[in-house]
């Protein structure tokens, strides 16, 4: 078993204070992650997570340099942005893509103007690209205190929308009847994610930010009957992958002569695999046909 | 503004906004809007690939926005879409990043190519600018009824022998070039903007669906020209006006709706009320 | 103001939408237990009229009464149901959210609940794909589900929309028969609409007959009638019986509609 271990495993990695700060950091954003990315691919939001990554990544690169504390540059631009993707009035799944794109957009030239106020260009796009690629082994010590409590914010939020939240992501009429305030469910909701995608976004990244989000949890829902059971699910095919995506990093930089693939990479790329593997086996999809008798329609 | 070395920077500019209104106006009514926005930044990473092995960057941005065509059918088809489009927008971008952490020369032309940089565009860049924009728009010619038809119902569309799976697969090939072709100008990250924000001011403009494609392709070019007068005027960079000129289209086009509908109504409106509002509806004693 | 045995009114209503006008002066009354076909055409603005009873849509004029006010539970199921194969809810889930689904938190598992989900599900007949996703239902499955899951919280009034559309024939009899019976052994009212009334002639006791924005209401019979229709279209209108079936048929014609704004439709008829 020890032999076993060595092979897979390089020297040190175990003892490495960096990774275990990934190890860590990184869990804990695939858990929140895969928690709040259920209810997204659920509703079909996986543009708008994907869009928040995106723009307080750049708001996030632009708060810093002005001075303003990084992480509330993320946190703020993101629940703004959210803030206005809801408050649109649209009726369609494509329309509401089209806003995303659009207050995408506006907020991303935003974040380019305020990047170009700047001076000092070289900072301006070692900065862009540190924060849109981001480094799981270089996460400064002193956010990491801020990110656990928005993430176990972001968790109890879930819990507390659990019920009203399913009931309007399987349909906002049956909601509505019973009471629920649909729209606010639905604006509360995104702010949630927007916290969640800053968050991980500045700890690991907007590339992996949105492939946590969304993966572990496509993943899940292939898989799981249950919400409780996909929610579990997709925390931990995200965990799994992370960790195993840390593992893959720290063991290329002996296979490539101390240069080494870079964590996001390997990460996004076992979540990937998993998923097209998952989804050209068909795996679970004797569950997803419905059931051929008593499907066929009457004219009129 | 007007200068000699500037001439090439407008044409290329009009070439890029025209072809991205009329690609735009499609994506706007097939409700393409994620994979409008993920081609681009797919596209990003392959003038990193292109820049390692040494050949036109143009090239790698085909190459790369060509594969994510063809991970977001192929596992489109199998799975949700917007699943297929993330997966595979992240997989590129994560490909980028291994590609940058082979050189790092690279990373001073990754902000001109988030955010666009005009003042790159060479005389020879100009060649193939018009060529991609003549493909784009043969192939939007020569598709354009099946297009139509398929953006309104595709099981009409497939009575009248259109597969709307290769209406597709061809509809984002010619994303992919109008994204290819515009990036270097207008930036990876606003390149949708480009794209979306003026068809959605022009589809509510007008009923007839050419005219409405001619439209934004008109609006495009001039969100484009003021953008670029803009960026000249302040110093301020191209993207930022890109970005919110388009916003503005959508609203202005948004508002024109509502003022349409409600407007020219004789017979008071109902307001739509949500349970619990104030309302004429009485509730009897239990 | 509702009589003693109502349970909906609906008095003189009339619900504009984006500028044109959907209904206009439509006016009925439901007792308890009975159940009511709302029978119209595509577009004939029946889903409005539900929309407008459960308080989604605001009449212009008019208004609508509900016993229980706004405090007591309607039973509400929608024609456009989401289909998502990939939605991660078995159907006793989905029917263990109309009992407290707009309460916060997550359900904790009570004995309590499940025997109140396993009732219901017995009584609509669905407890033999009670555990199954409900996106891999077929479209009489889900139908039942989504009865189970207006009717947990025992509404006085159940409406719903289109139920038989897009239904088999075997399906079309089963939903019939079971709404008959919940209308019978729950003394629940029930509103549902469709374009074809013949599935329901044996079960309904009244009838809500929607054309051009205007209804005839009453007992069957003296609503669907050679004169009553022909008035309530604006052209004339055969009402043929055959082998215990209506058709209506439309004779060449065109839509009169200073006709009906002089003398409009209103039947009612004590059954």
């Amino acid at each position: 078993m020890a032999a076993l271990l060595s092979l897979a495993v390089e020297p040190g990695f175990f003892t490495s204070e960096p990774v275990r700060t990934a190890v860590v950091i990184g869990g804990a954003a695939a858990i929140v992650s895969g928690v709040v990315g259920v209810f997204t691919v659920i509703r079909g939001q996986s543009f708008a997570g994907h869009a928040l990554a995106d723009v307080s990544s750049a708001g996030g690169a632009a708060a810093l340099l002005l001075g303003i504390n990084p992480l509330g540059g993320f946190l703020l631009m993101s629940v703004l942005v959210a803030t206005s993707m809801e408050l649109v009035r649209v009726d369609r799944a494509s329309e509401r893509d089209l806003v995303t794109g659009i207050v995408t957009g506006a907020g991303l030239g935003l974040a380019a103007l305020l990047l170009y106020l700047d001076v000092t260009t070289s900072s301006t796009t070692g900065a862009a690209v540190t924060v849109m690629f981001g480094s799981m082994f270089a996460i400064s010590a002193s956010i990491v205190p801020l990110a656990v409590t928005v993430g176990i914010g972001a968790l109890l939020a879930i819990g507390v929308l659990y019920r009203p939240l399913l009931l309007c992501s399987v349909d906002p009429d049956l909601a509505a009847v019973q009471g629920v305030p649909v729209r606010l469910i639905g604006l509360l909701y995104l702010i949630v994610v927007a916290l969640a995608v800053a968050l991980s976004a500045v700890t690991v990244g907007a590339i992996l930010s949105t492939a946590l989000l969304i993966g572990p949890a496509a993943i899940a829902l292939r898989v799981a009957n249950r919400p409780g059971v996909a929610i579990l699910l997709a925390a931990a095919i995200g965990v799994v992958a992370t960790w195993g995506g840390i593992l893959l990093a720290y063991d290329s930089y002996e296979w490539s002569g101390g240069h080494g693939w870079p964590v996001s990479f390997c990460i996004v790329a076992l979540i990937f695999v998993a998923y097209a593997v998952v989804a050209e086996t068909g795996l679970g999809r004797q569950r997803l046909e419905p059931l051929a008798a008593g499907n066929a329609t009457q004219a009129g | 503004m007007f200068d000699d070395f500037m001439v090439n920077t407008w044409i290329a500019a009009t070439l890029v906004a025209g072809v991205a209104g009329v690609v735009g106006f499609f994506v706007v009514i097939r409700g393409a809007s994620f994979a409008a926005h993920a081609l681009p930044l797919s596209a990003f990473p392959g003038a990193a690939a292109a820049n390692l092995l040494g050949i036109d960057p143009l090239v790698g941005l085909l190459a790369f926005s060509g594969l994510g065509v063809a991970g977001i059918s192929r596992l489109g088809r199998r799975g949700r879409r917007d699943v297929a489009t993330a997966l595979s927008l992240v997989m590129l971008l994560g490909l980028g990043a291994l590609f940058l952490s082979w050189t790092t020369e690279y990373f001073q032309a990754v902000y001109a190519l988030l955010f666009g940089e005009t003042l790159g565009v060479g005389a020879h860049d100009l060649g193939p600018v018009a060529a991609l924009s003549a493909v784009s728009i043969a192939l939007i010619v020569a598709l354009f009824r099946p297009l139509i038809l398929s953006s309104v119902s595709p099981e009409l569309a497939e009575t009248m022998g259109v597969s709307a799976r290769w209406v597709e697969v061809l509809f984002l090939s010619v994303v992919a070039i109008a994204t290819a072709m515009a990036l270097p100008v207008v930036g990876a990250l606003l390149v949708f903007s480009l794209m979306v924000g003026p068809a959605s001011a022009a589809r509510t403009l007008t009923d007839r669906p050419l005219a409405a494609m001619l439209l934004s392709a008109a609006i495009a070019i001039v969100t484009v020209w003021a953008s670029i007068m803009l960026s000249f005027a302040s110093d301020w960079p191209v993207g930022f006006f890109v970005g919110a000129l388009s916003a503005l289209a959508y609203v202005m086009g948004r508002t024109w709706a509502w003022v349409e509908i409600h407007g020219r109504s004789q017979i008071p409106t109902a307001k739509v009320a949500g349970r619990g509002a104030t309302s004429s509806v009485s509730r009897g004693p239990p | 103001m509702l009589a003693k045995s109502e349970v909906l009114a609906v008095r003189q209503a009339s619900v504009s939408l984006s500028g044109r006008c959907i209904l206009k002066d439509i006016d009925f009354a439901l007792n308890a237990g009975e159940l009511c076909g709302l029978i119209g055409a595509n577009g004939s603005g029946k889903t409005t009229l539900l929309r407008t009873i459960l308080g989604f849509v605001t009449p212009a004029s008019g208004s609508v009464t509900i016993e229980g006010g706004g405090r007591a539970p309607v039973g509400y199921v929608p024609q456009k149901f989401v289909l998502d194969p990939y939605m991660p809810m078995r159907a006793r889930d989905l029917i263990g959210l109309g009992l407290d689904g707009n309460r916060f938190g997550a359900p904790l598992p009570s004995r309590r609940r499940r025997r109140k989900v396993d009732e219901i599900l017995e009584a609509v007949e669905a407890a033999p794909f009670a555990d199954q996703r409900i996106g891999s239902l077929s479209g009489g499955e889900q139908q039942r589900v989504l009865i189970a899951h207006a009717l947990i919280r025992r509404p006085r009034l159940l409406l719903l929309d289109e139920p038989l559309a897009n239904l088999d024939l075997r399906s079309v009899a089963g939903i019939v028969a079971l709404l008959h019976r919940v209308s019978r052994e729950f003394q629940t009212t029930v509103l549902l609409s469709a374009h074809d009334m013949n599935p329901l002639l044996s079960v309904m006791d009244r009838i809500v007959y929607l054309a051009h924005g205007r209804a005839a209401t009453g007992n069957t019979d003296a609503v669907v009638r050679t004169e009553v229709l022909s008035r309530l279209y604006g052209y004339h209108i055969d009402v043929v019986r055959v082998h215990g079936r209506i058709l209506v048929v439309a004779a060449e014609g065109e839509y009169d509609a200073a006709a009906i704004e002089r003398d409009p439709v209103h039947v009612t008829q004590v059954p």
